[in-house]
């Protein structure tokens, strides 16, 4: 008959629209931004630098080894080495970005800066809502808008925060493990020899901590990154 | 999929199929082990319609068809050579000296046809066409009256990279705009900056 | 111009009126242009133009090391970036001889028709919508593409830019909550296939639309290289995942749909039967997966040197033949990468359909044929 094919459809439509009232599958908009969806974790945006600590200057993980400026796809990261060094989490000695910008309108959230990294120091937020009415500065963030806490990761990224926390921690196990099997031998060498040399561990310490601080981040004219 | 002839058989079928038509293998050394067949400008087009009506080939669909650019080469290699040398004492010596020289081999641009088979399932079979040189022979016949589904890439290729397919129907370009001057996917191309840009469109 | 000029530009009869359709129309999915030449509605010549979308992406692949093409892989068909990363990673595994766990076998092909479905479902909405079922069927096909969408972002992070697939593997494991995610999922998935068949495909204005419109001959579908539901529409039996066996694909039992018009209602119907014989797929896919690893472990994804060589690895996206040519010459980046893209030469023949058809066919045959122009104008 003609006009069934017609009618069929109609009451399909007539089944989703009262079906929306019943069955949570057919009604699934939610009044935004009132209401909101849950992320998922793995969820990602734009990266952050992760610090340690309270101090985001101080605590900054990245060693300024520049693996993500190279592998950025849309090379939008821009780091400058700093001329000093300050120890890292084991306390070794390491460099730190005296600038590290991140273009965020060029960035693609591609994750590949993140996968790269072996210091575990740049991951990915989740926040979205990031317009900004300043279109060549506001969306150029520099340390200080990139620098989050551990804390925020964790709250973030939970699962995966708690694997990088526990990798962190066996490394610093290690590390520590190793510096007191080298202070023991080296205590053992010292009774041998009798005349105890004072140890040149501590001056490593004092070059740090400045540097970081003194240079305020600047925002600077350009930002495209040399390859 | 019945299975393919072997590199060197296709070359035979071809030359034994299309006289005086002259194929080299192109060996490809990647663990793909896609070889190809290199044939030369003026048979290319009575090879591929061979090919695309051959009972046992049927390579009826050309996937992919593409530009690849070669640049111009320079090796240098190490050579001893004689010479006569004024020794200080003023005496004619001849010793050995080392030598580099250059030699200049001139780039091409290439055009690779990947072939299969729809009909017997099987394939690829890898095409090339090279045009003399880089500069001012850029010409390669066209293979879209063979296959239709070379027409928009032929015309990519030229786009491009400036590779003239002789008898294609409708060769202009695709993908940029029609004022545009320079092949952009050629390995020498050098992009304007931006503000040179700016008044291009206008 | 105002509306009395307008009315000047009206063709008598016999006359050629040449329109420009698009870039900015709705219904060329994106920024695509035909010229048409028409006489009266009749359609006597067809341009497809594009490039508005051009951005050279196989430049800018050529200039990065063999890891950042992937990100950008994804943004060539924007709707399936799960597939354009496995064409690419594929390619890439034939150029360094890569080879793949079985866990990740399994994971890509799930991801992959977790795609194919929603690209279908999505591309049927559309269609619709460009023959005047306005906003209902388009809505109910993004219901359901949200849900698998909501499945990427669980399990890659992003919705539709996922870059989750790396040579030798995938970039994060899938959780058993995930799996049982979509096993839930598509247990509801065939319900909706039923309700959007039977929302339409009877419906007479469809029919009378759609049957015979846009008829694409079965030889000249092969000689032009349509591929993809395209080509199966017009009877061609040519599915890569049948053909290369890539991957997997050996191991399910499917089936591929074939048509016998070439119309725009058989290709219609090809994405609505080829929905179906995803979830087939997808069953026995979550019914085989095994523990294991997801990535070679030998395989270095950050500063890959293949030998020199090349490689052309395809896949069946959801849009036809997906290939990448990859020349090497044994430096970190690809000296050659090329994308063949199944819908710019999809559109070859796009002429041929539309010649001595009505205007408003001409649209419906565009969207039968299913393209993105992030993918046409690359």
């Amino acid at each position: 008959m003609l006009g069934e094919g017609i009618i069929q459809g109609l009451l399909e439509t007539a089944r989703n629209f009262f079906g929306s009232y019943v069955e949570k599958d057919r009604l699934v908009t939610v009044q935004y931004p009132e209401q909101r969806h849950p992320l998922p974790e793995a969820s990602r945006n734009f990266p952050f630098l992760l610090y340690d600590g309270s101090e985001p200057e101080a605590g900054l993980r990245c060693v300024a080894c520049q693996i993500c400026e190279k592998e950025c796809p849309p090379r939008c990261i821009h780091i400058e080495k700093s001329k000093d060094k300050k120890p890292d989490f084991v306390g070794k000695q390491q460099f730190y970005p005296a600038v590290f910008n991140i273009d965020v309108s060029v960035c693609m959230s591609c994750q590949i800066c993140v996968e790269v990294c072996p210091f575990d120091a740049i991951r990915m937020d989740k926040v979205f809502e990031l317009s900004t009415s300043n279109r060549f500065g506001g969306l150029l963030w520099t340390k200080r808008e990139l620098a989050k806490s551990n804390e925020y990761y964790q709250k973030i990224h939970p699962t995966e925060a708690a694997e990088c926390d526990d990798r962190r921690e066996k490394e610093l196990a290690e590390a520590q493990a190793k510096a007191a099997a080298a202070a023991t031998a080296k205590a053992a060498q010292a009774a041998a020899a009798t005349a105890g040399a004072g140890t040149s561990a501590a001056s490593a310490n004092g070059a740090s901590g400045n540097g970081a601080g003194a240079k305020p981040a600047e925002v600077p004219a350009k930002t495209t990154v040399t390859p | 999929m019945s299975p393919l002839p072997a590199v060197e058989e296709l070359k035979a079928l071809i030359e034994a199929g299309v006289t005086g038509a002259a194929v080299a293998v192109v060996p490809n050394s990647s663990p793909s082990g896609q070889h190809s067949l290199l044939l030369d400008r003026e048979h290319a087009r009575a090879v591929a319609e061979f090919l695309r009506d051959h009972a046992e080939l049927r390579l009826d669909y050309c996937s992919l068809v593409t530009g690849v650019d070669w640049l111009d080469r320079e090796t240098t290699e190490k050579i001893k050579v004689k010479k006569v040398v004024e020794g200080p004492d003023g005496s004619q010596q001849e010793t050995e000296v080392e030598e580099t020289r250059k030699t200049k081999t001139p780039g091409y641009l290439e055009a690779v046809y990947h072939l299969f088979s729809m009909e017997k399932k099987h394939g690829p079979v890898i095409l090339r066409l090279r045009t003399a040189n880089r500069a001012d022979d850029g010409h390669v016949p066209s293979l879209t009256p063979v296959w239709r589904s070379a027409e928009f890439q032929e015309r990519e290729a030229f786009d491009l990279y400036g590779i003239v397919f002789d008898g294609h129907p409708d060769l202009r370009r695709i993908l940029m705009w029609d004022g545009f001057v320079d092949y952009p996917m050629r390995k020498d191309y050098v992009p304007p900056a931006d503000d040179a840009l700016a008044g291009v469109h206008a | 111009m105002s509306v009395d000029e307008m009315v000047t530009l009206e063709a008598g009869p016999g006359e050629i009126m040449e329109v420009s359709m698009g870039p900015h129309h709705p219904s060329t999915h994106g920024v695509f242009r035909m010229d048409v030449r028409l006489e009266g509605e009749r359609v006597v010549r067809l341009k497809p133009v594009f490039g508005y979308l051009h951005r050279n992406h196989e430049k800018i692949a050529e200039h990065g090391a063999y890891l950042s093409a992937i990100p950008y892989t994804d943004r060539l068909d924007y709707l399936c970036s799960m597939t354009n990363n496995w064409g690419y990673v594929l390619a890439v595994e034939k150029l360094a001889g890569i080879p793949v766990p079985e866990r990740a076998e399994y994971i890509r092909v799930i991801v992959a028709e977790l795609t194919r479905f929603q690209n279908h479902a999505g591309l049927v909405g559309f269609l619709l919508q460009d023959m005047g079922a306005s906003g209902t069927p388009l809505m109910y096909a993004f219901r359901e593409r949200e849900k698998i969408l909501d499945l990427f972002e669980s399990l890659s992070g992003a919705r539709m830019m996922c870059n989750y697939m790396r040579f030798g593997g995938v970039r994060v494991d899938c959780s058993a909550e995930w799996l049982e995610e979509v096993r839930q999922l598509i247990g509801r998935l065939p319900r909706f296939v039923d309700e959007f068949e039977a929302l339409l495909r009877a419906n007479e204005i469809l029919m009378a639309r759609t049957q015979g419109v846009g008829v694409l001959p079965r030889e000249l579908a092969i000689n032009a290289g349509v591929t993809g539901p395209m080509l199966r529409a017009s009877g061609v039996n040519y599915d890569i995942r049948k053909v290369d066996k890539y991957g997997v694909y050996d191991r399910f039992e499917f089936q591929v749909p074939l048509g016998d018009h070439g119309d725009v209602y058989d290709r219609y119907m090809m994405r609505i039967l080829e929905m179906r014989e995803s979830v087939k797929i997808l069953e026995q896919a979550l019914r085989d997966i095994s523990d294991g690893p997801i990535m070679d472990p030998k395989t270095r994804l950050r500063g890959l040197r293949p030998k020199a060589g090349e490689a052309y690895g395809r896949i069946e996206s959801p849009k036809g033949e997906l290939g990448f040519f990859l020349v090497s010459d044994g430096t970190m980046n690809p000296y050659r990468y090329r994308v063949r893209p199944p819908s710019m030469i999809n559109l070859t023949i796009l002429e041929d359909m539309c010649l001595g058809q009505n205007v408003a066919d001409v649209v419906i045959t565009l969207g039968s044929v299913d393209i993105v122009l992030g993918e046409v104008d690359r």
